[in-house]
Order: C-alpha cells, then sequence, then structure tokens
C-alpha cells in the first residue's frame, strides 16, 4: 500500500516476484493502477487519503472474527494492559481524543496513560509538535514512566478498559459497508484482502507489508503506518521471517541521513535535539530516558556522553556535563518550510547551504521555495549539475511572472561542483538499514569535490579564523574535535566511519558495539545504533562476501544496524518459551544445551538471557526486559497496539480526510486531524475542504509520485539522453470519462490548477485511473509524476508548484500525496495572466489565507483559526 | 571461396545448421564483431560500489581503464540486487563521465545576470566570511525568559539523502558547533 514498488524500487521488485513465482498471493492497494499491479494477483483502487479507514476496516474484520494470532497478541503486544479510567476515545468524543485543546490543536496526552501508570501532571502537546518530537522514536519506543514496573492487565482480554477491548471498540464502525463508502473499494475486494492476508498469517505462514511515501507524505502518514503496524502485530506478523513492515525509501541513504540525521530535531542515533527546558545534561538526560524503564534506551547516558565525547574530545569532562552545554537549543518548529517562509519574510535567514537536493523542484510549493531563496544574503548550492535552484535567479518561473527580476535579485549564488559516488569513498544506508562501503575509482574532475572534503576544509578554516577568539559562542567551534586523518587534502572517510563507530578512548581501540559504551568519558562514539560497524577494528560496511557463498541472511555482506541484526525485534519469532512457533518459520530460538540464543540470524535479544528470565524488583534498563519481552527498545517491552505516549495525535490511528479533500468525514464530525500543522497565511493558500464551501471549484482528488526513469527532482537524470529519451514530457493521467467531463484529448496539453498555482502537462488517458463511487457520487483522481523543471535535456512545468504546506504534526512532513484541483484542457496562462488566473480560481472558491485553518469540527468549542502571525488578510 | 566458406559466411545458414537456432549469438556474428572484446575485459581496475540512486542499495562494479570510468555494470555477488540495475542504475555511467558534469565553480554576485568564474580556494574562503557574517546576524543567546539559546537562526541548510553518511556527520557536527540548527534533509520532504 501507498507504493509503486515496481516502478520506484525495481531492483528490489524481484523479490516480491520472486516469492510470487514461489506461491506468494501479492496484493497492491493503490489509487492508480501501476506497474505494480500489473504484476500484482489483485490490485485494489482506493481513493488516495483513505488508507486508515481501510486498514481500520482489516483490523475491525480481524477483531470481530477472532481471527488474530492471540498467543503472540498476549506474549508480545500491550494487548491485555489496562487503560486510565480518564481515557475517552473518538467513539465517545465524535471523532477526538481525550485531552484536545482546540486553541493549541494539540492533545494533552495524559489522559491516554496505562491504568497503573497514572500521569503526575498534565502533558501538553504543543511544545512538541513544534519540536516534530516524535521524529526521534527512530530507534527506539516512547517513553513510560514506570514501565519497568508491573503493568495492570487482565490477560484474558476481556476487561473493557484493555487495550484489546478498546482496540475494538475504536474500529467496531469500520465496517466493510463504510470502507465501501469511504475509499470506494467495493466490498467483495476489500473481504478478500482481509481473507487473504488473514489466511496467510499465523504460527504457519507470515505475510509482509510493504508501503512507501505514498503512506509518509501524508497530514496523518505517522498513523497510516500504526494503521498497518496493528495489523501485522495482530497476525503475528512482526519479528518473523516473511513477515515485516517493509518501509521502502527513497534515496541512497535516505535512511543513513535519518540515522545520522541533518535534521534539526535530532542528534545521530535518535538523541533528540536539546531544547530549551534542558538547563543540563542531567535534566537532558532525565527526558531522554526516565529511569525505571525497560530495554536498551536506559542507557541513553552512555550514547549521549560518548557522542559529546567524539564532538568536544578533550574539552569534554566530567565537571563541565562534556560540553553539553556547546549545543544549541531548539524552541520550537525549525522545519524545513518554517525556514523558507522565515526567507520569504526575510531579515531572519541570510545564507543557505544547498546539498545534493533542488528544493526549487522537489519541495512542496516550488514557488515559495524560489521565492525565499531569491530573499537572502547568499545561497551554496554543491551539486553534479547546474540544477534549478542553482539558477533562480536567472530562469525561475517567477522570473515571466514578475515575481523575481535578475537585476533586482540581491541574493549571492555559490556553485561548487560535486564528486560523483564514483569518486569519493563512504557508506550509503539503504532501505533496510545496511551500511555499503564505496571504494573510490576515480579522481574527482576539476574542482569537483567531495562533502567531506567542503565540510572538513571548512570547519577547518572557521576554527584558523576564530583561533584566539575569547568569545563564548565562539567556544564550541574552537573546542571542536576535528582531528580526522587525511590523506592528501581529502579527509580519510574510514577514520571518520570507524569515529562513528566509536573507540574505547583508554585503549585507543575501536569497540564492538553499543553495549561497550561508557558513561563516564572513557569512550567516544558518533552514532550509537552504528557502533560495531567497525568491530575488530574492521570496516564491516566494506564486506562482499558473495552471496553465492553464504546463508539467505547473508551476514556477511555489508553491515546493517544495530549489530547486524537483519529482522529486528526476532526473538518474536520464537514462542514465549523460546521454541520456534513453527519449524517452518523458525528464525531465532534458545538453545538450553548451550543456553544461549541461536538462528539463522543473529539474534536481537541479549544472547544469554533465557527465555525464563524473570528481572529482580526495581531492575530497569535491559536488565528489566524479561526473557519473553521481545520489543527490547521498547519502555515495556512490549509492542504497541495502543500508544499510550509518543504521538501527538492520538493514540489510535483514526480516519480522518486529508486537509483538502472532496469528502465530509462520514465517521466523525472531526474532518481532518485536529493535530494537523496548518501554516495560515496569504502565500500558502489550501482549497477548501467540507464543511467549508465551494469545494467544487477543485473537483478532482490529485496525487504525484515517480517514474523508474527519473529520480525525484530530476537533477540526475532529466540531464542524462538514456533516461530523457525515456520518458521525455511531463504527463498528467486522466480517466477516459474525466476527459469526456473536461474535454482532455489524449496526448493533447492540459493544465492543472490549485489555489498555489498551474501546471501544464500532456494528457494520457487511460484507464489505469478509474473513476471511484465514494458514498454514492462519482469521485475522479489525477495522477502526474514530479520529476521536471526548466533545465535539462527535458523540462516541464514544476508539480511541487500545485502543492501547499500542511503537516503531519508528528515529523512535520507535508501533506503532498493528496489534495484537490481542478483540470482544464489547454495550456496555462503565462506571466502575469498566470497570477491573475490563479487568483481568479481563488476569488471563485472564497478562499482567504484563513482557509482550511479552522481544523477543529467536532466538539463545542471550534477554536480559533491558525493562522501564522502578521496581517492575516492580505491577498496571496 | 569455397562453398562451404561461402555457405558459412551467410548467418541464417549459420542458424540453421548450427548450436544457435535463434540467431542471438555465433550464429549472428560478423567477423567485426566476433573480433570485439567487452570494455571491461580491458579495464586497468574495477572498484566496488552501490547505486546513488534509490535506497534500494544495488552493488555495481566501476571499470576504470586510464583513470577513467569506462563501464557501471551490476554486480552479481550482491545479495540485494544480484547483479541487476534499473534503468536509472544503468544510466550511472553517463551520470558520472556526462557532459552535463560542472566541473567549475560559478559564482554570481548580487544583482549580476551572469555567472563568474571563482577560484576554489577563493569561494572557500568567501564562503567561510559569510557564515560568519550570518551566523552573528542571526544569532540568539537566549529565549525571552533568559533560558539558553545559544544559537543562529541566520544560517540553514538542506540536504543529506544523498550523502554518505560520513558526510553528513561532519556536517551535522560542524553546524551543531556554529550553533546552526536549520539543518534539514529530504528525509523530512
Amino acid at each position: 500500500m501507498g507504493s509503486n514498488m515496481a516502478e520506484a524500487h525495481p531492483v528490489g521488485f524481484q523479490w516480491v516476484m520472486e516469492a510470487k513465482a514461489r506461491g506468494a498471493r501479492v496484493i497492491h492497494i493503490d489509487p492508480r493502477f501501476t506497474r505494480t499491479s500489473a504484476l500484482a494477483d489483485q490490485h485494489v483502487t482506493l481513493r488516495a487519503g483513505t488508507d486508515i479507514a481501510f486498514l481500520g476496516g482489516v483490523i475491525h474484520h480481524i477483531l470481530s472474527h477472532d481471527l488474530d494470532f492471540r498467543e503472540y497478541v498476549r506474549a508480545y503486544t500491550n494487548a491485555s494492559f489496562l487503560l486510565s479510567e480518564d481515557f475517552r476515545d473518538t467513539e465517545d468524543l465524535d471523532g477526538l481524543f481525550s485531552g484536545y485543546d482546540p486553541h493549541t490543536a494539540s492533545y494533552d496526552s495524559s489522559s491516554w496513560a496505562y491504568e497503573s501508570v497514572q500521569q503526575e501532571e498534565g502533558r501538553p502537546g504543543d511544545r512538541e509538535k513544534e519540536h516534530s518530537a516524535p521524529f526521534k522514536h527512530g530507534a527506539s519506543g516512547p517513553a513510560v514512566a514506570g514501565g519497568a514496573g508491573e503493568i495492570a492487565c487482565d490477560p484474558d482480554l476481556e476487561h473493557p478498559r484493555c487495550v484489546f477491548q478498546v482496540l475494538k471498540r475504536h474500529f467496531s464502525r469500520y465496517t466493510p459497508e463504510m470502507v465501501e463508502r469511504i475509499c470506494g473499494v467495493p466490498q467483495e475486494a476489500f473481504l478478500e484482502v482481509c481473507r487473504a492476508w488473514t489466511a496467510n498469517s499465523g504460527r504457519e505462514r507470515t505475510t509482509a507489508l510493504v508501503y512507501s511515501v505514498g503512506w509518509t507524505q501524508h497530514s496523518v502518514g505517522a498513523q497510516y503506518i500504526r494503521a498497518g503496524a496493528i495489523v501485522q502485530l495482530l497476525l503475528g506478523n512482526i519479528g518473523r521471517p516473511g513477515g515485516g513492515i517493509y518501509a521502502l525509501r527513497g534515496h541512497a541513504s535516505i535512511q543513513g541521513s535519518t540515522d545520522i540525521p541533518t535534521l534539526y530535531n535530532l542528534l545521530p542515533g535518535y538523541l533528540p535535539m536539546p531544547d530549551v527546558t534542558h538547563d543540563g545534561l542531567a535534566a537532558y538526560l532525565e527526558s531522554v530516558a526516565p529511569r525505571h524503564e525497560k530495554g536498551f534506551w536506559g542507557h541513553a547516558d552512555a550514547y549521549t556522553v560518548s557522542l559529546l565525547k567524539e564532538y568536544w574530545g578533550e574539552a569534554a569532562t566530567a565537571e563541565n556535563d562534556y560540553c553539553f552545554d556547546h549545543m544549541p537549543r531548539i524552541n520550537g518548529d525549525h522545519g524545513t518550510y518554517r525556514t523558507v517562509m522565515d526567507m520569504v519574510e526575510g531579515d531572519k535567514v541570510f545564507g543557505y547551504f544547498v546539498l545534493g537536493q533542488n528544493p526549487a523542484v522537489g519541495s512542496a510549493h516550488g514557488r515559495l521555495q524560489r521565492l525565499g531563496m531569491a530573499n537572502l544574503d547568499w545561497v551554496v548550492v554543491r551539486d553534479l549539475t547546474m540544477i534549478e535552484s542553482a539558477t533562480f535567479w536567472k530562469d525561475a518561473p517567477e522570473i515571466e511572472t514578475g515575481e523575481i527580476v535578475t537585476e533586482r535579485c540581491r541574493t549571492e549564488v555559490f556553485f561548487f561542483p560535486a564528486a560523483s559516488h564514483v569518486e569519493k569513498s563512504g557508506t550509503f544506508t539503504q532501505t533496510q538499514r545496511m551500511l555499503q562501503w564505496r571504494d573510490q575509482a576515480v579522481e574527482p574532475p576539476g574542482d569537483a569535490r567531495s562533502e567531506l572534503w567542503f565540510f572538513y576544509h571548512l570547519g577547518r578554516k572557521l576554527k584558523e579564523r576564530l583561533a584566539g577568539s575569547t568569545d563564548e559562542r565562539d567556544r564550541p567551534l574552537l573546542d571542536l574535535a576535528w582531528d580526522y586523518r587525511v590523506e592528501g587534502d581529502e579527509p580519510d572517510a574510514a577514520d571518520v566511519l570507524r569515529r562513528i563507530n566509536g573507540v574505547d578512548l583508554t585503549t585507543g581501540r575501536a569497540v564492538d558495539g553499543y553495549t561497550e559504551l561508557k558513561a563516564d568519558g572513557s569512550t567516544a562514539c558518533g552514532c550509537w545504533i552504528y557502533s560495531g560497524v567497525y568491530a575488530d577494528e574492521v570496516n564491516q560496511a566494506r564486506r562482499r562476501k558473495p552471496r553465492f557463498e553464504q546463508g539467505p541472511y547473508d551476514a556477511e555482506w555489508g553491515w546493517t544496524w544495530p549489530l547486524n541484526r537483519r529482522v529486528l525485534y526476532n526473538r518474536a519469532s520464537a514462542d514465549p518459551e523460546g521454541r520456534p512457533w513453527s519449524e517452518r518459520k523458525a528464525l531465532v530460538w534458545w538453545d538450553e544445551d548451550k543456553g544461549e540464543w541461536t538462528g539463522h540470524d543473529i539474534p536481537d535479544f541479549e544472547k544469554d538471557k533465557p527465555p525464563s528470565y524473570r528481572p529482580p524488583e526495581g531492575a530497569s534498563g535491559p536488565e528489566g526486559l524479561r526473557g519473553d519481552d521481545a520489543f527490547i527498545m521498547m519502555s515495556d517491552g512490549k509492542a504497541w497496539l495502543f500508544a499510550p505516549s509518543g504521538l501527538l495525535d492520538g493514540p489510535l490511528p483514526t480516519h480522518y480526510e486529508p486537509h483538502e479533500s472532496p469528502a465530509r468525514n462520514l465517521l466523525y464530525g472531526q474532518q481532518g486531524s485536529p493535530v494537523r500543522k496548518v501554516y495560515g497565511r496569504a502565500d500558502n493558500p489550501s482549497n477548501p475542504s467540507p464543511p467549508e464551501a465551494h469545494g467544487e471549484v477543485f473537483p478532482y482528488v490529485f496525487t504525484a509520485s515517480r517514474l523508474t526513469e527519473h529520480h525525484t527532482a530530476g537533477g540526475m537524470s532529466r540531464q542524462l539522453p538514456y533516461l530523457s529519451e525515456l520518458q521525455p514530457e511531463l504527463t498528467v493521467e486522466v480517466s477516459p470519462e474525466l476527459a469526456a467531463e473536461r474535454g482532455l484529448v489524449h496526448l493533447d496539453w492540459a493544465h492543472v490548477i490549485t489555489s498555489r498555482s498551474a501546471v501544464d502537462a500532456r494528457v494520457l488517458v487511460t484507464d489505469r485511473m478509474a473513476p471511484l463511487r465514494v458514498d454514492g457520487r462519482t469521485v475522479h483522481q489525477v495522477w502526474m509524476p514530479y520529476h521536471w523543471g526548466h533545465t535539462g535535456l527535458v523540462s516541464g512545468d514544476v508539480v511541487n508548484d500545485l502543492i501547499g504546506v500542511v503537516a503531519d504534526p508528528n515529523v512535520l512532513i507535508q501533506e503532498s500525496k493528496v489534495l484537490t484541483c481542478d483540470v482544464r484542457p489547454g495550456r496555462r496562462p503565462r506571466g502575469p495572466a498566470l497570477l491573475e488566473y490563479v487568483r481568479e480560481y481563488r476569488e471563485r472558491a472564497g478562499i482567504t489565507p484563513r482557509t482550511g485553518t479552522r481544523i477543529a469540527t467536532a466538539g463545542d468549542d471550534p477554536g480559533p483559526p491558525h493562522m501564522e502571525p502578521g496581517p492575516p488578510e492580505e491577498s496571496p | 571461396m569455397g562453398v562451404k566458406r561461402w555457405l558459412d559466411a551467410w548467418p541464417v545458414y549459420r542458424q540453421l545448421t548450427g548450436t544457435d537456432p535463434l540467431g542471438r549469438g555465433k550464429a549472428a556474428q560478423s567477423a567485426r564483431s566476433a573480433a570485439l572484446t567487452p570494455r571491461t575485459d580491458t579495464a586497468d581496475r574495477v572498484a566496488d560500489s552501490v547505486c546513488p540512486f534509490c535506497a534500494v542499495g544495488c552493488a555495481q562494479r566501476v571499470y576504470v581503464k586510464d583513470e577513467k570510468v569506462v563501464q557501471i555494470e551490476g554486480n552479481p555477488d550482491s545479495p540485494i540486487s544480484r547483479g541487476r540495475l534499473c534503468p536509472k542504475g544503468s544510466a550511472s555511467k553517463q551520470l558520472v563521465t556526462g557532459p552535463q558534469r560542472e566541473h567549475k565553480v560559478r559564482y554570481r554576485p548580487p544583482y549580476a545576470t551572469e555567472w563568474q568564474d571563482l577560484d576554489l580556494d577563493t569561494a572557500v574562503d568567501m564562503v567561510v566570511d559569510r557564515v560568519l557574517d550570518a551566523r552573528r546576524k542571526g544569532w540568539q543567546d537566549t529565549d525571552e525568559s533568559g533560558r539558553k539559546l545559544r544559537r543562529t537562526m541566520g544560517i540553514a541548510s538542506l540536504g543529506g539523502a544523498t550523502l554518505d553518511n560520513e558526510e553528513n556527520y561532519l556536517i551535522k557536527k560542524l553546524f551543531t558547533a556554529l550553533g546552526a540548527l536549520q539543518v534539514e534533509n529530504q528525509a523530512r520532504i
């Protein structure tokens, strides 16, 4: 679901085909019939933005027919835990959970807690929303204070306040009829999926679930994934061979750039960036890893101190909190969209580094991106080719409309040519957490250099420039450990990787894994989850033992975090007593004779902890994990069907309509996510959605995605002759019915319009885009690939110009997979006439900056519109 | 020319009588194509690499001759890709060696209408100046309640999903030490 794997991850898709050849049934659930659908046994067309309704229907089907894998659910999930009496579900509050504050559009989550772990104080979510705090759970579960203690439970799963019963009630109205009315999926097709999924799960069989950005780029993206996880947990498909949830990521090292983040709210290894409330290391550690929790996150003090030692070396001592106060503090939303809006406003952001990314084409609301860059002191672009983000000052679409005038554009632009992937050494982390080292093949040409070169020398020169400064603000830079090995003038990536792995400072040797890290300053480690990649002083990511010479888990090809374990939580592949659930699905198991865990994969569990182990009174951290607590990164050792903390938009997934939708929410008075992050401002208008009027001006559902032959914003593909020839032109796919309704002709021009902009494309009339029957009426969907811009061998309008900025509150990822639009035959107006044309559309739809910002539509108090500061009513 | 040689020179005859009934191998060869050798045979060395496009992580072999990349192919040893590459991965040689690559630093002064040339070292020095200036202009010591911020809002950065882990590590580390925290990448997009 939410993935066109055959198109976007074609070589990975060979394994799906391999499974199919061996008898697996492949089901593709997606708004469009794609290359993936063509190879599947069944394709289900659903309305974009309704996946939670569909998955909620699957959960309802499982629970109402007792089809869950009960022993697995009872042993490894929190199904039996009792919830607080204060908790109120969306069934009680018309689509809201208890704790909602319409004024801040956020939840106080204290009433979502377990009964026996009562919160002492309120837990308002408005601050965490700005910090995108849930992003930090990339390697571990959220905190539950006291998670290591006994949690009140009902092993029979019958108590009305146990998670299992709460789940049942929450999804009780997600019936096949409701799925049909919301998603436009006929009941029989839906039930066929339910039957296939449940019949192929259990003790003897497992089902895998694949998703991609079709799930993440939504205002409720994190909850999409939660819904998929609940299905997979109820059916016992997590931690077992052939099971799992595959998040297919889109770039060579996008997993790596999250693990070792270039993200504002994270430090390496998903440690959160310090915020203003952390007035010292102790306060930070208490909030990162409260005491009395189970699991390996309990050693966060060792991970943090080791990171500080790697950052600040000798200068970091116990006396100065290991230079913890050298860290800048976050206190709000500093995400990329917030920053770009600050650029547009001016006098806040002055300089911008753009590194192998092309926001002028690749980020939502391209116009905002380009206007932001045109209002800076300077931009540094580092890329292989001359991309749109480097040339906006002379050929952006805004030159044509007169919004950017080259001679009046003050931005100073530096373009640095970058080294390609064969001209430098280093590791990418692919989508299954595997680090693979690349050897340098040749020297980069001319001035081209690696990012490693650029940032190493930038840092070196900055340190030289500030040498001798007594200004306190320069201290962190002057103290910075920047002594990486250099060969010629190129820093040695292997040395950087070794420091990321971690070093025992008492012996000078690389550590073998994160269990060796200490909180006393005697180890330095750049990213605890990567610890082990340089075990035995060997670059484990460089291993290339051919697949012909090793077993199915190929442990000696590359290196996977954590500790080269290929299947996360694989302790759950065995029953509580440590025996495989079935011989057919054996992965790891307890070897009683040897007194250790063993199996085909490296056990994701303490090697010598027997299944019968019960922690002593008061134990916490890893010691607090029972021998059957398979989910070792969770603070209570269990997989969460219900999330008592960590999510800002509710403990259970709930169907909300997208921010821009043609339909009223049929389940609740609450229309969209009540916590979604809106940026109500004149230059970021929204198309109206029910209950607002005039949605008919933008009657169609819009979605966008990739082609095999191009790559994201096109900087690596539109310039290549082979790929440009394979996909020469931007198209818009429409159904024959929609073509008839709007007078669109196959291969002729049409343009797509939203309240942000209009873009041209060639019409592709195809029954791949089937109209849907949604609650008794026809809904048309249109699709576009988004790879084009104005440079390269093939060019086209920027599809991202159509998309506004509204985001999932958990992770601040924009909702770009579903919006509403209109489609008209012929080309769009050009120049200033384009602005006028889009303004007329806004006028017809009655759009103001307030449109879409009054997000609470259930309950007595709708709260204020959620507007950005500044003049609210100026026209866009 | 004898009849046998004359007949053997005729591909259809070879296809019908030889070991290549589908005409996709020896039967279709000319003297020229028979004498061809793959570029990979004459390479000076082969480097192990990984495809730079999507996140599957297909293994590549990069063939180098005279310090130039002459071919990039899938590595059959890989348990991930088993030697296969998609159209993008197969076009990697164009990505790396094509004329679209910029080899020189380019500089556009404020209000200018064209690019100018700039020496690499000079350009880096100019960036150093600008980083310090933007950092100073956007500096914040404390918030309105006097809590420590110790940061600059004057500098932003975007990118990382196409870069190496080691590069992301240095980028985050350096910006953090500068107090610059608006560091973002495609993972949030």
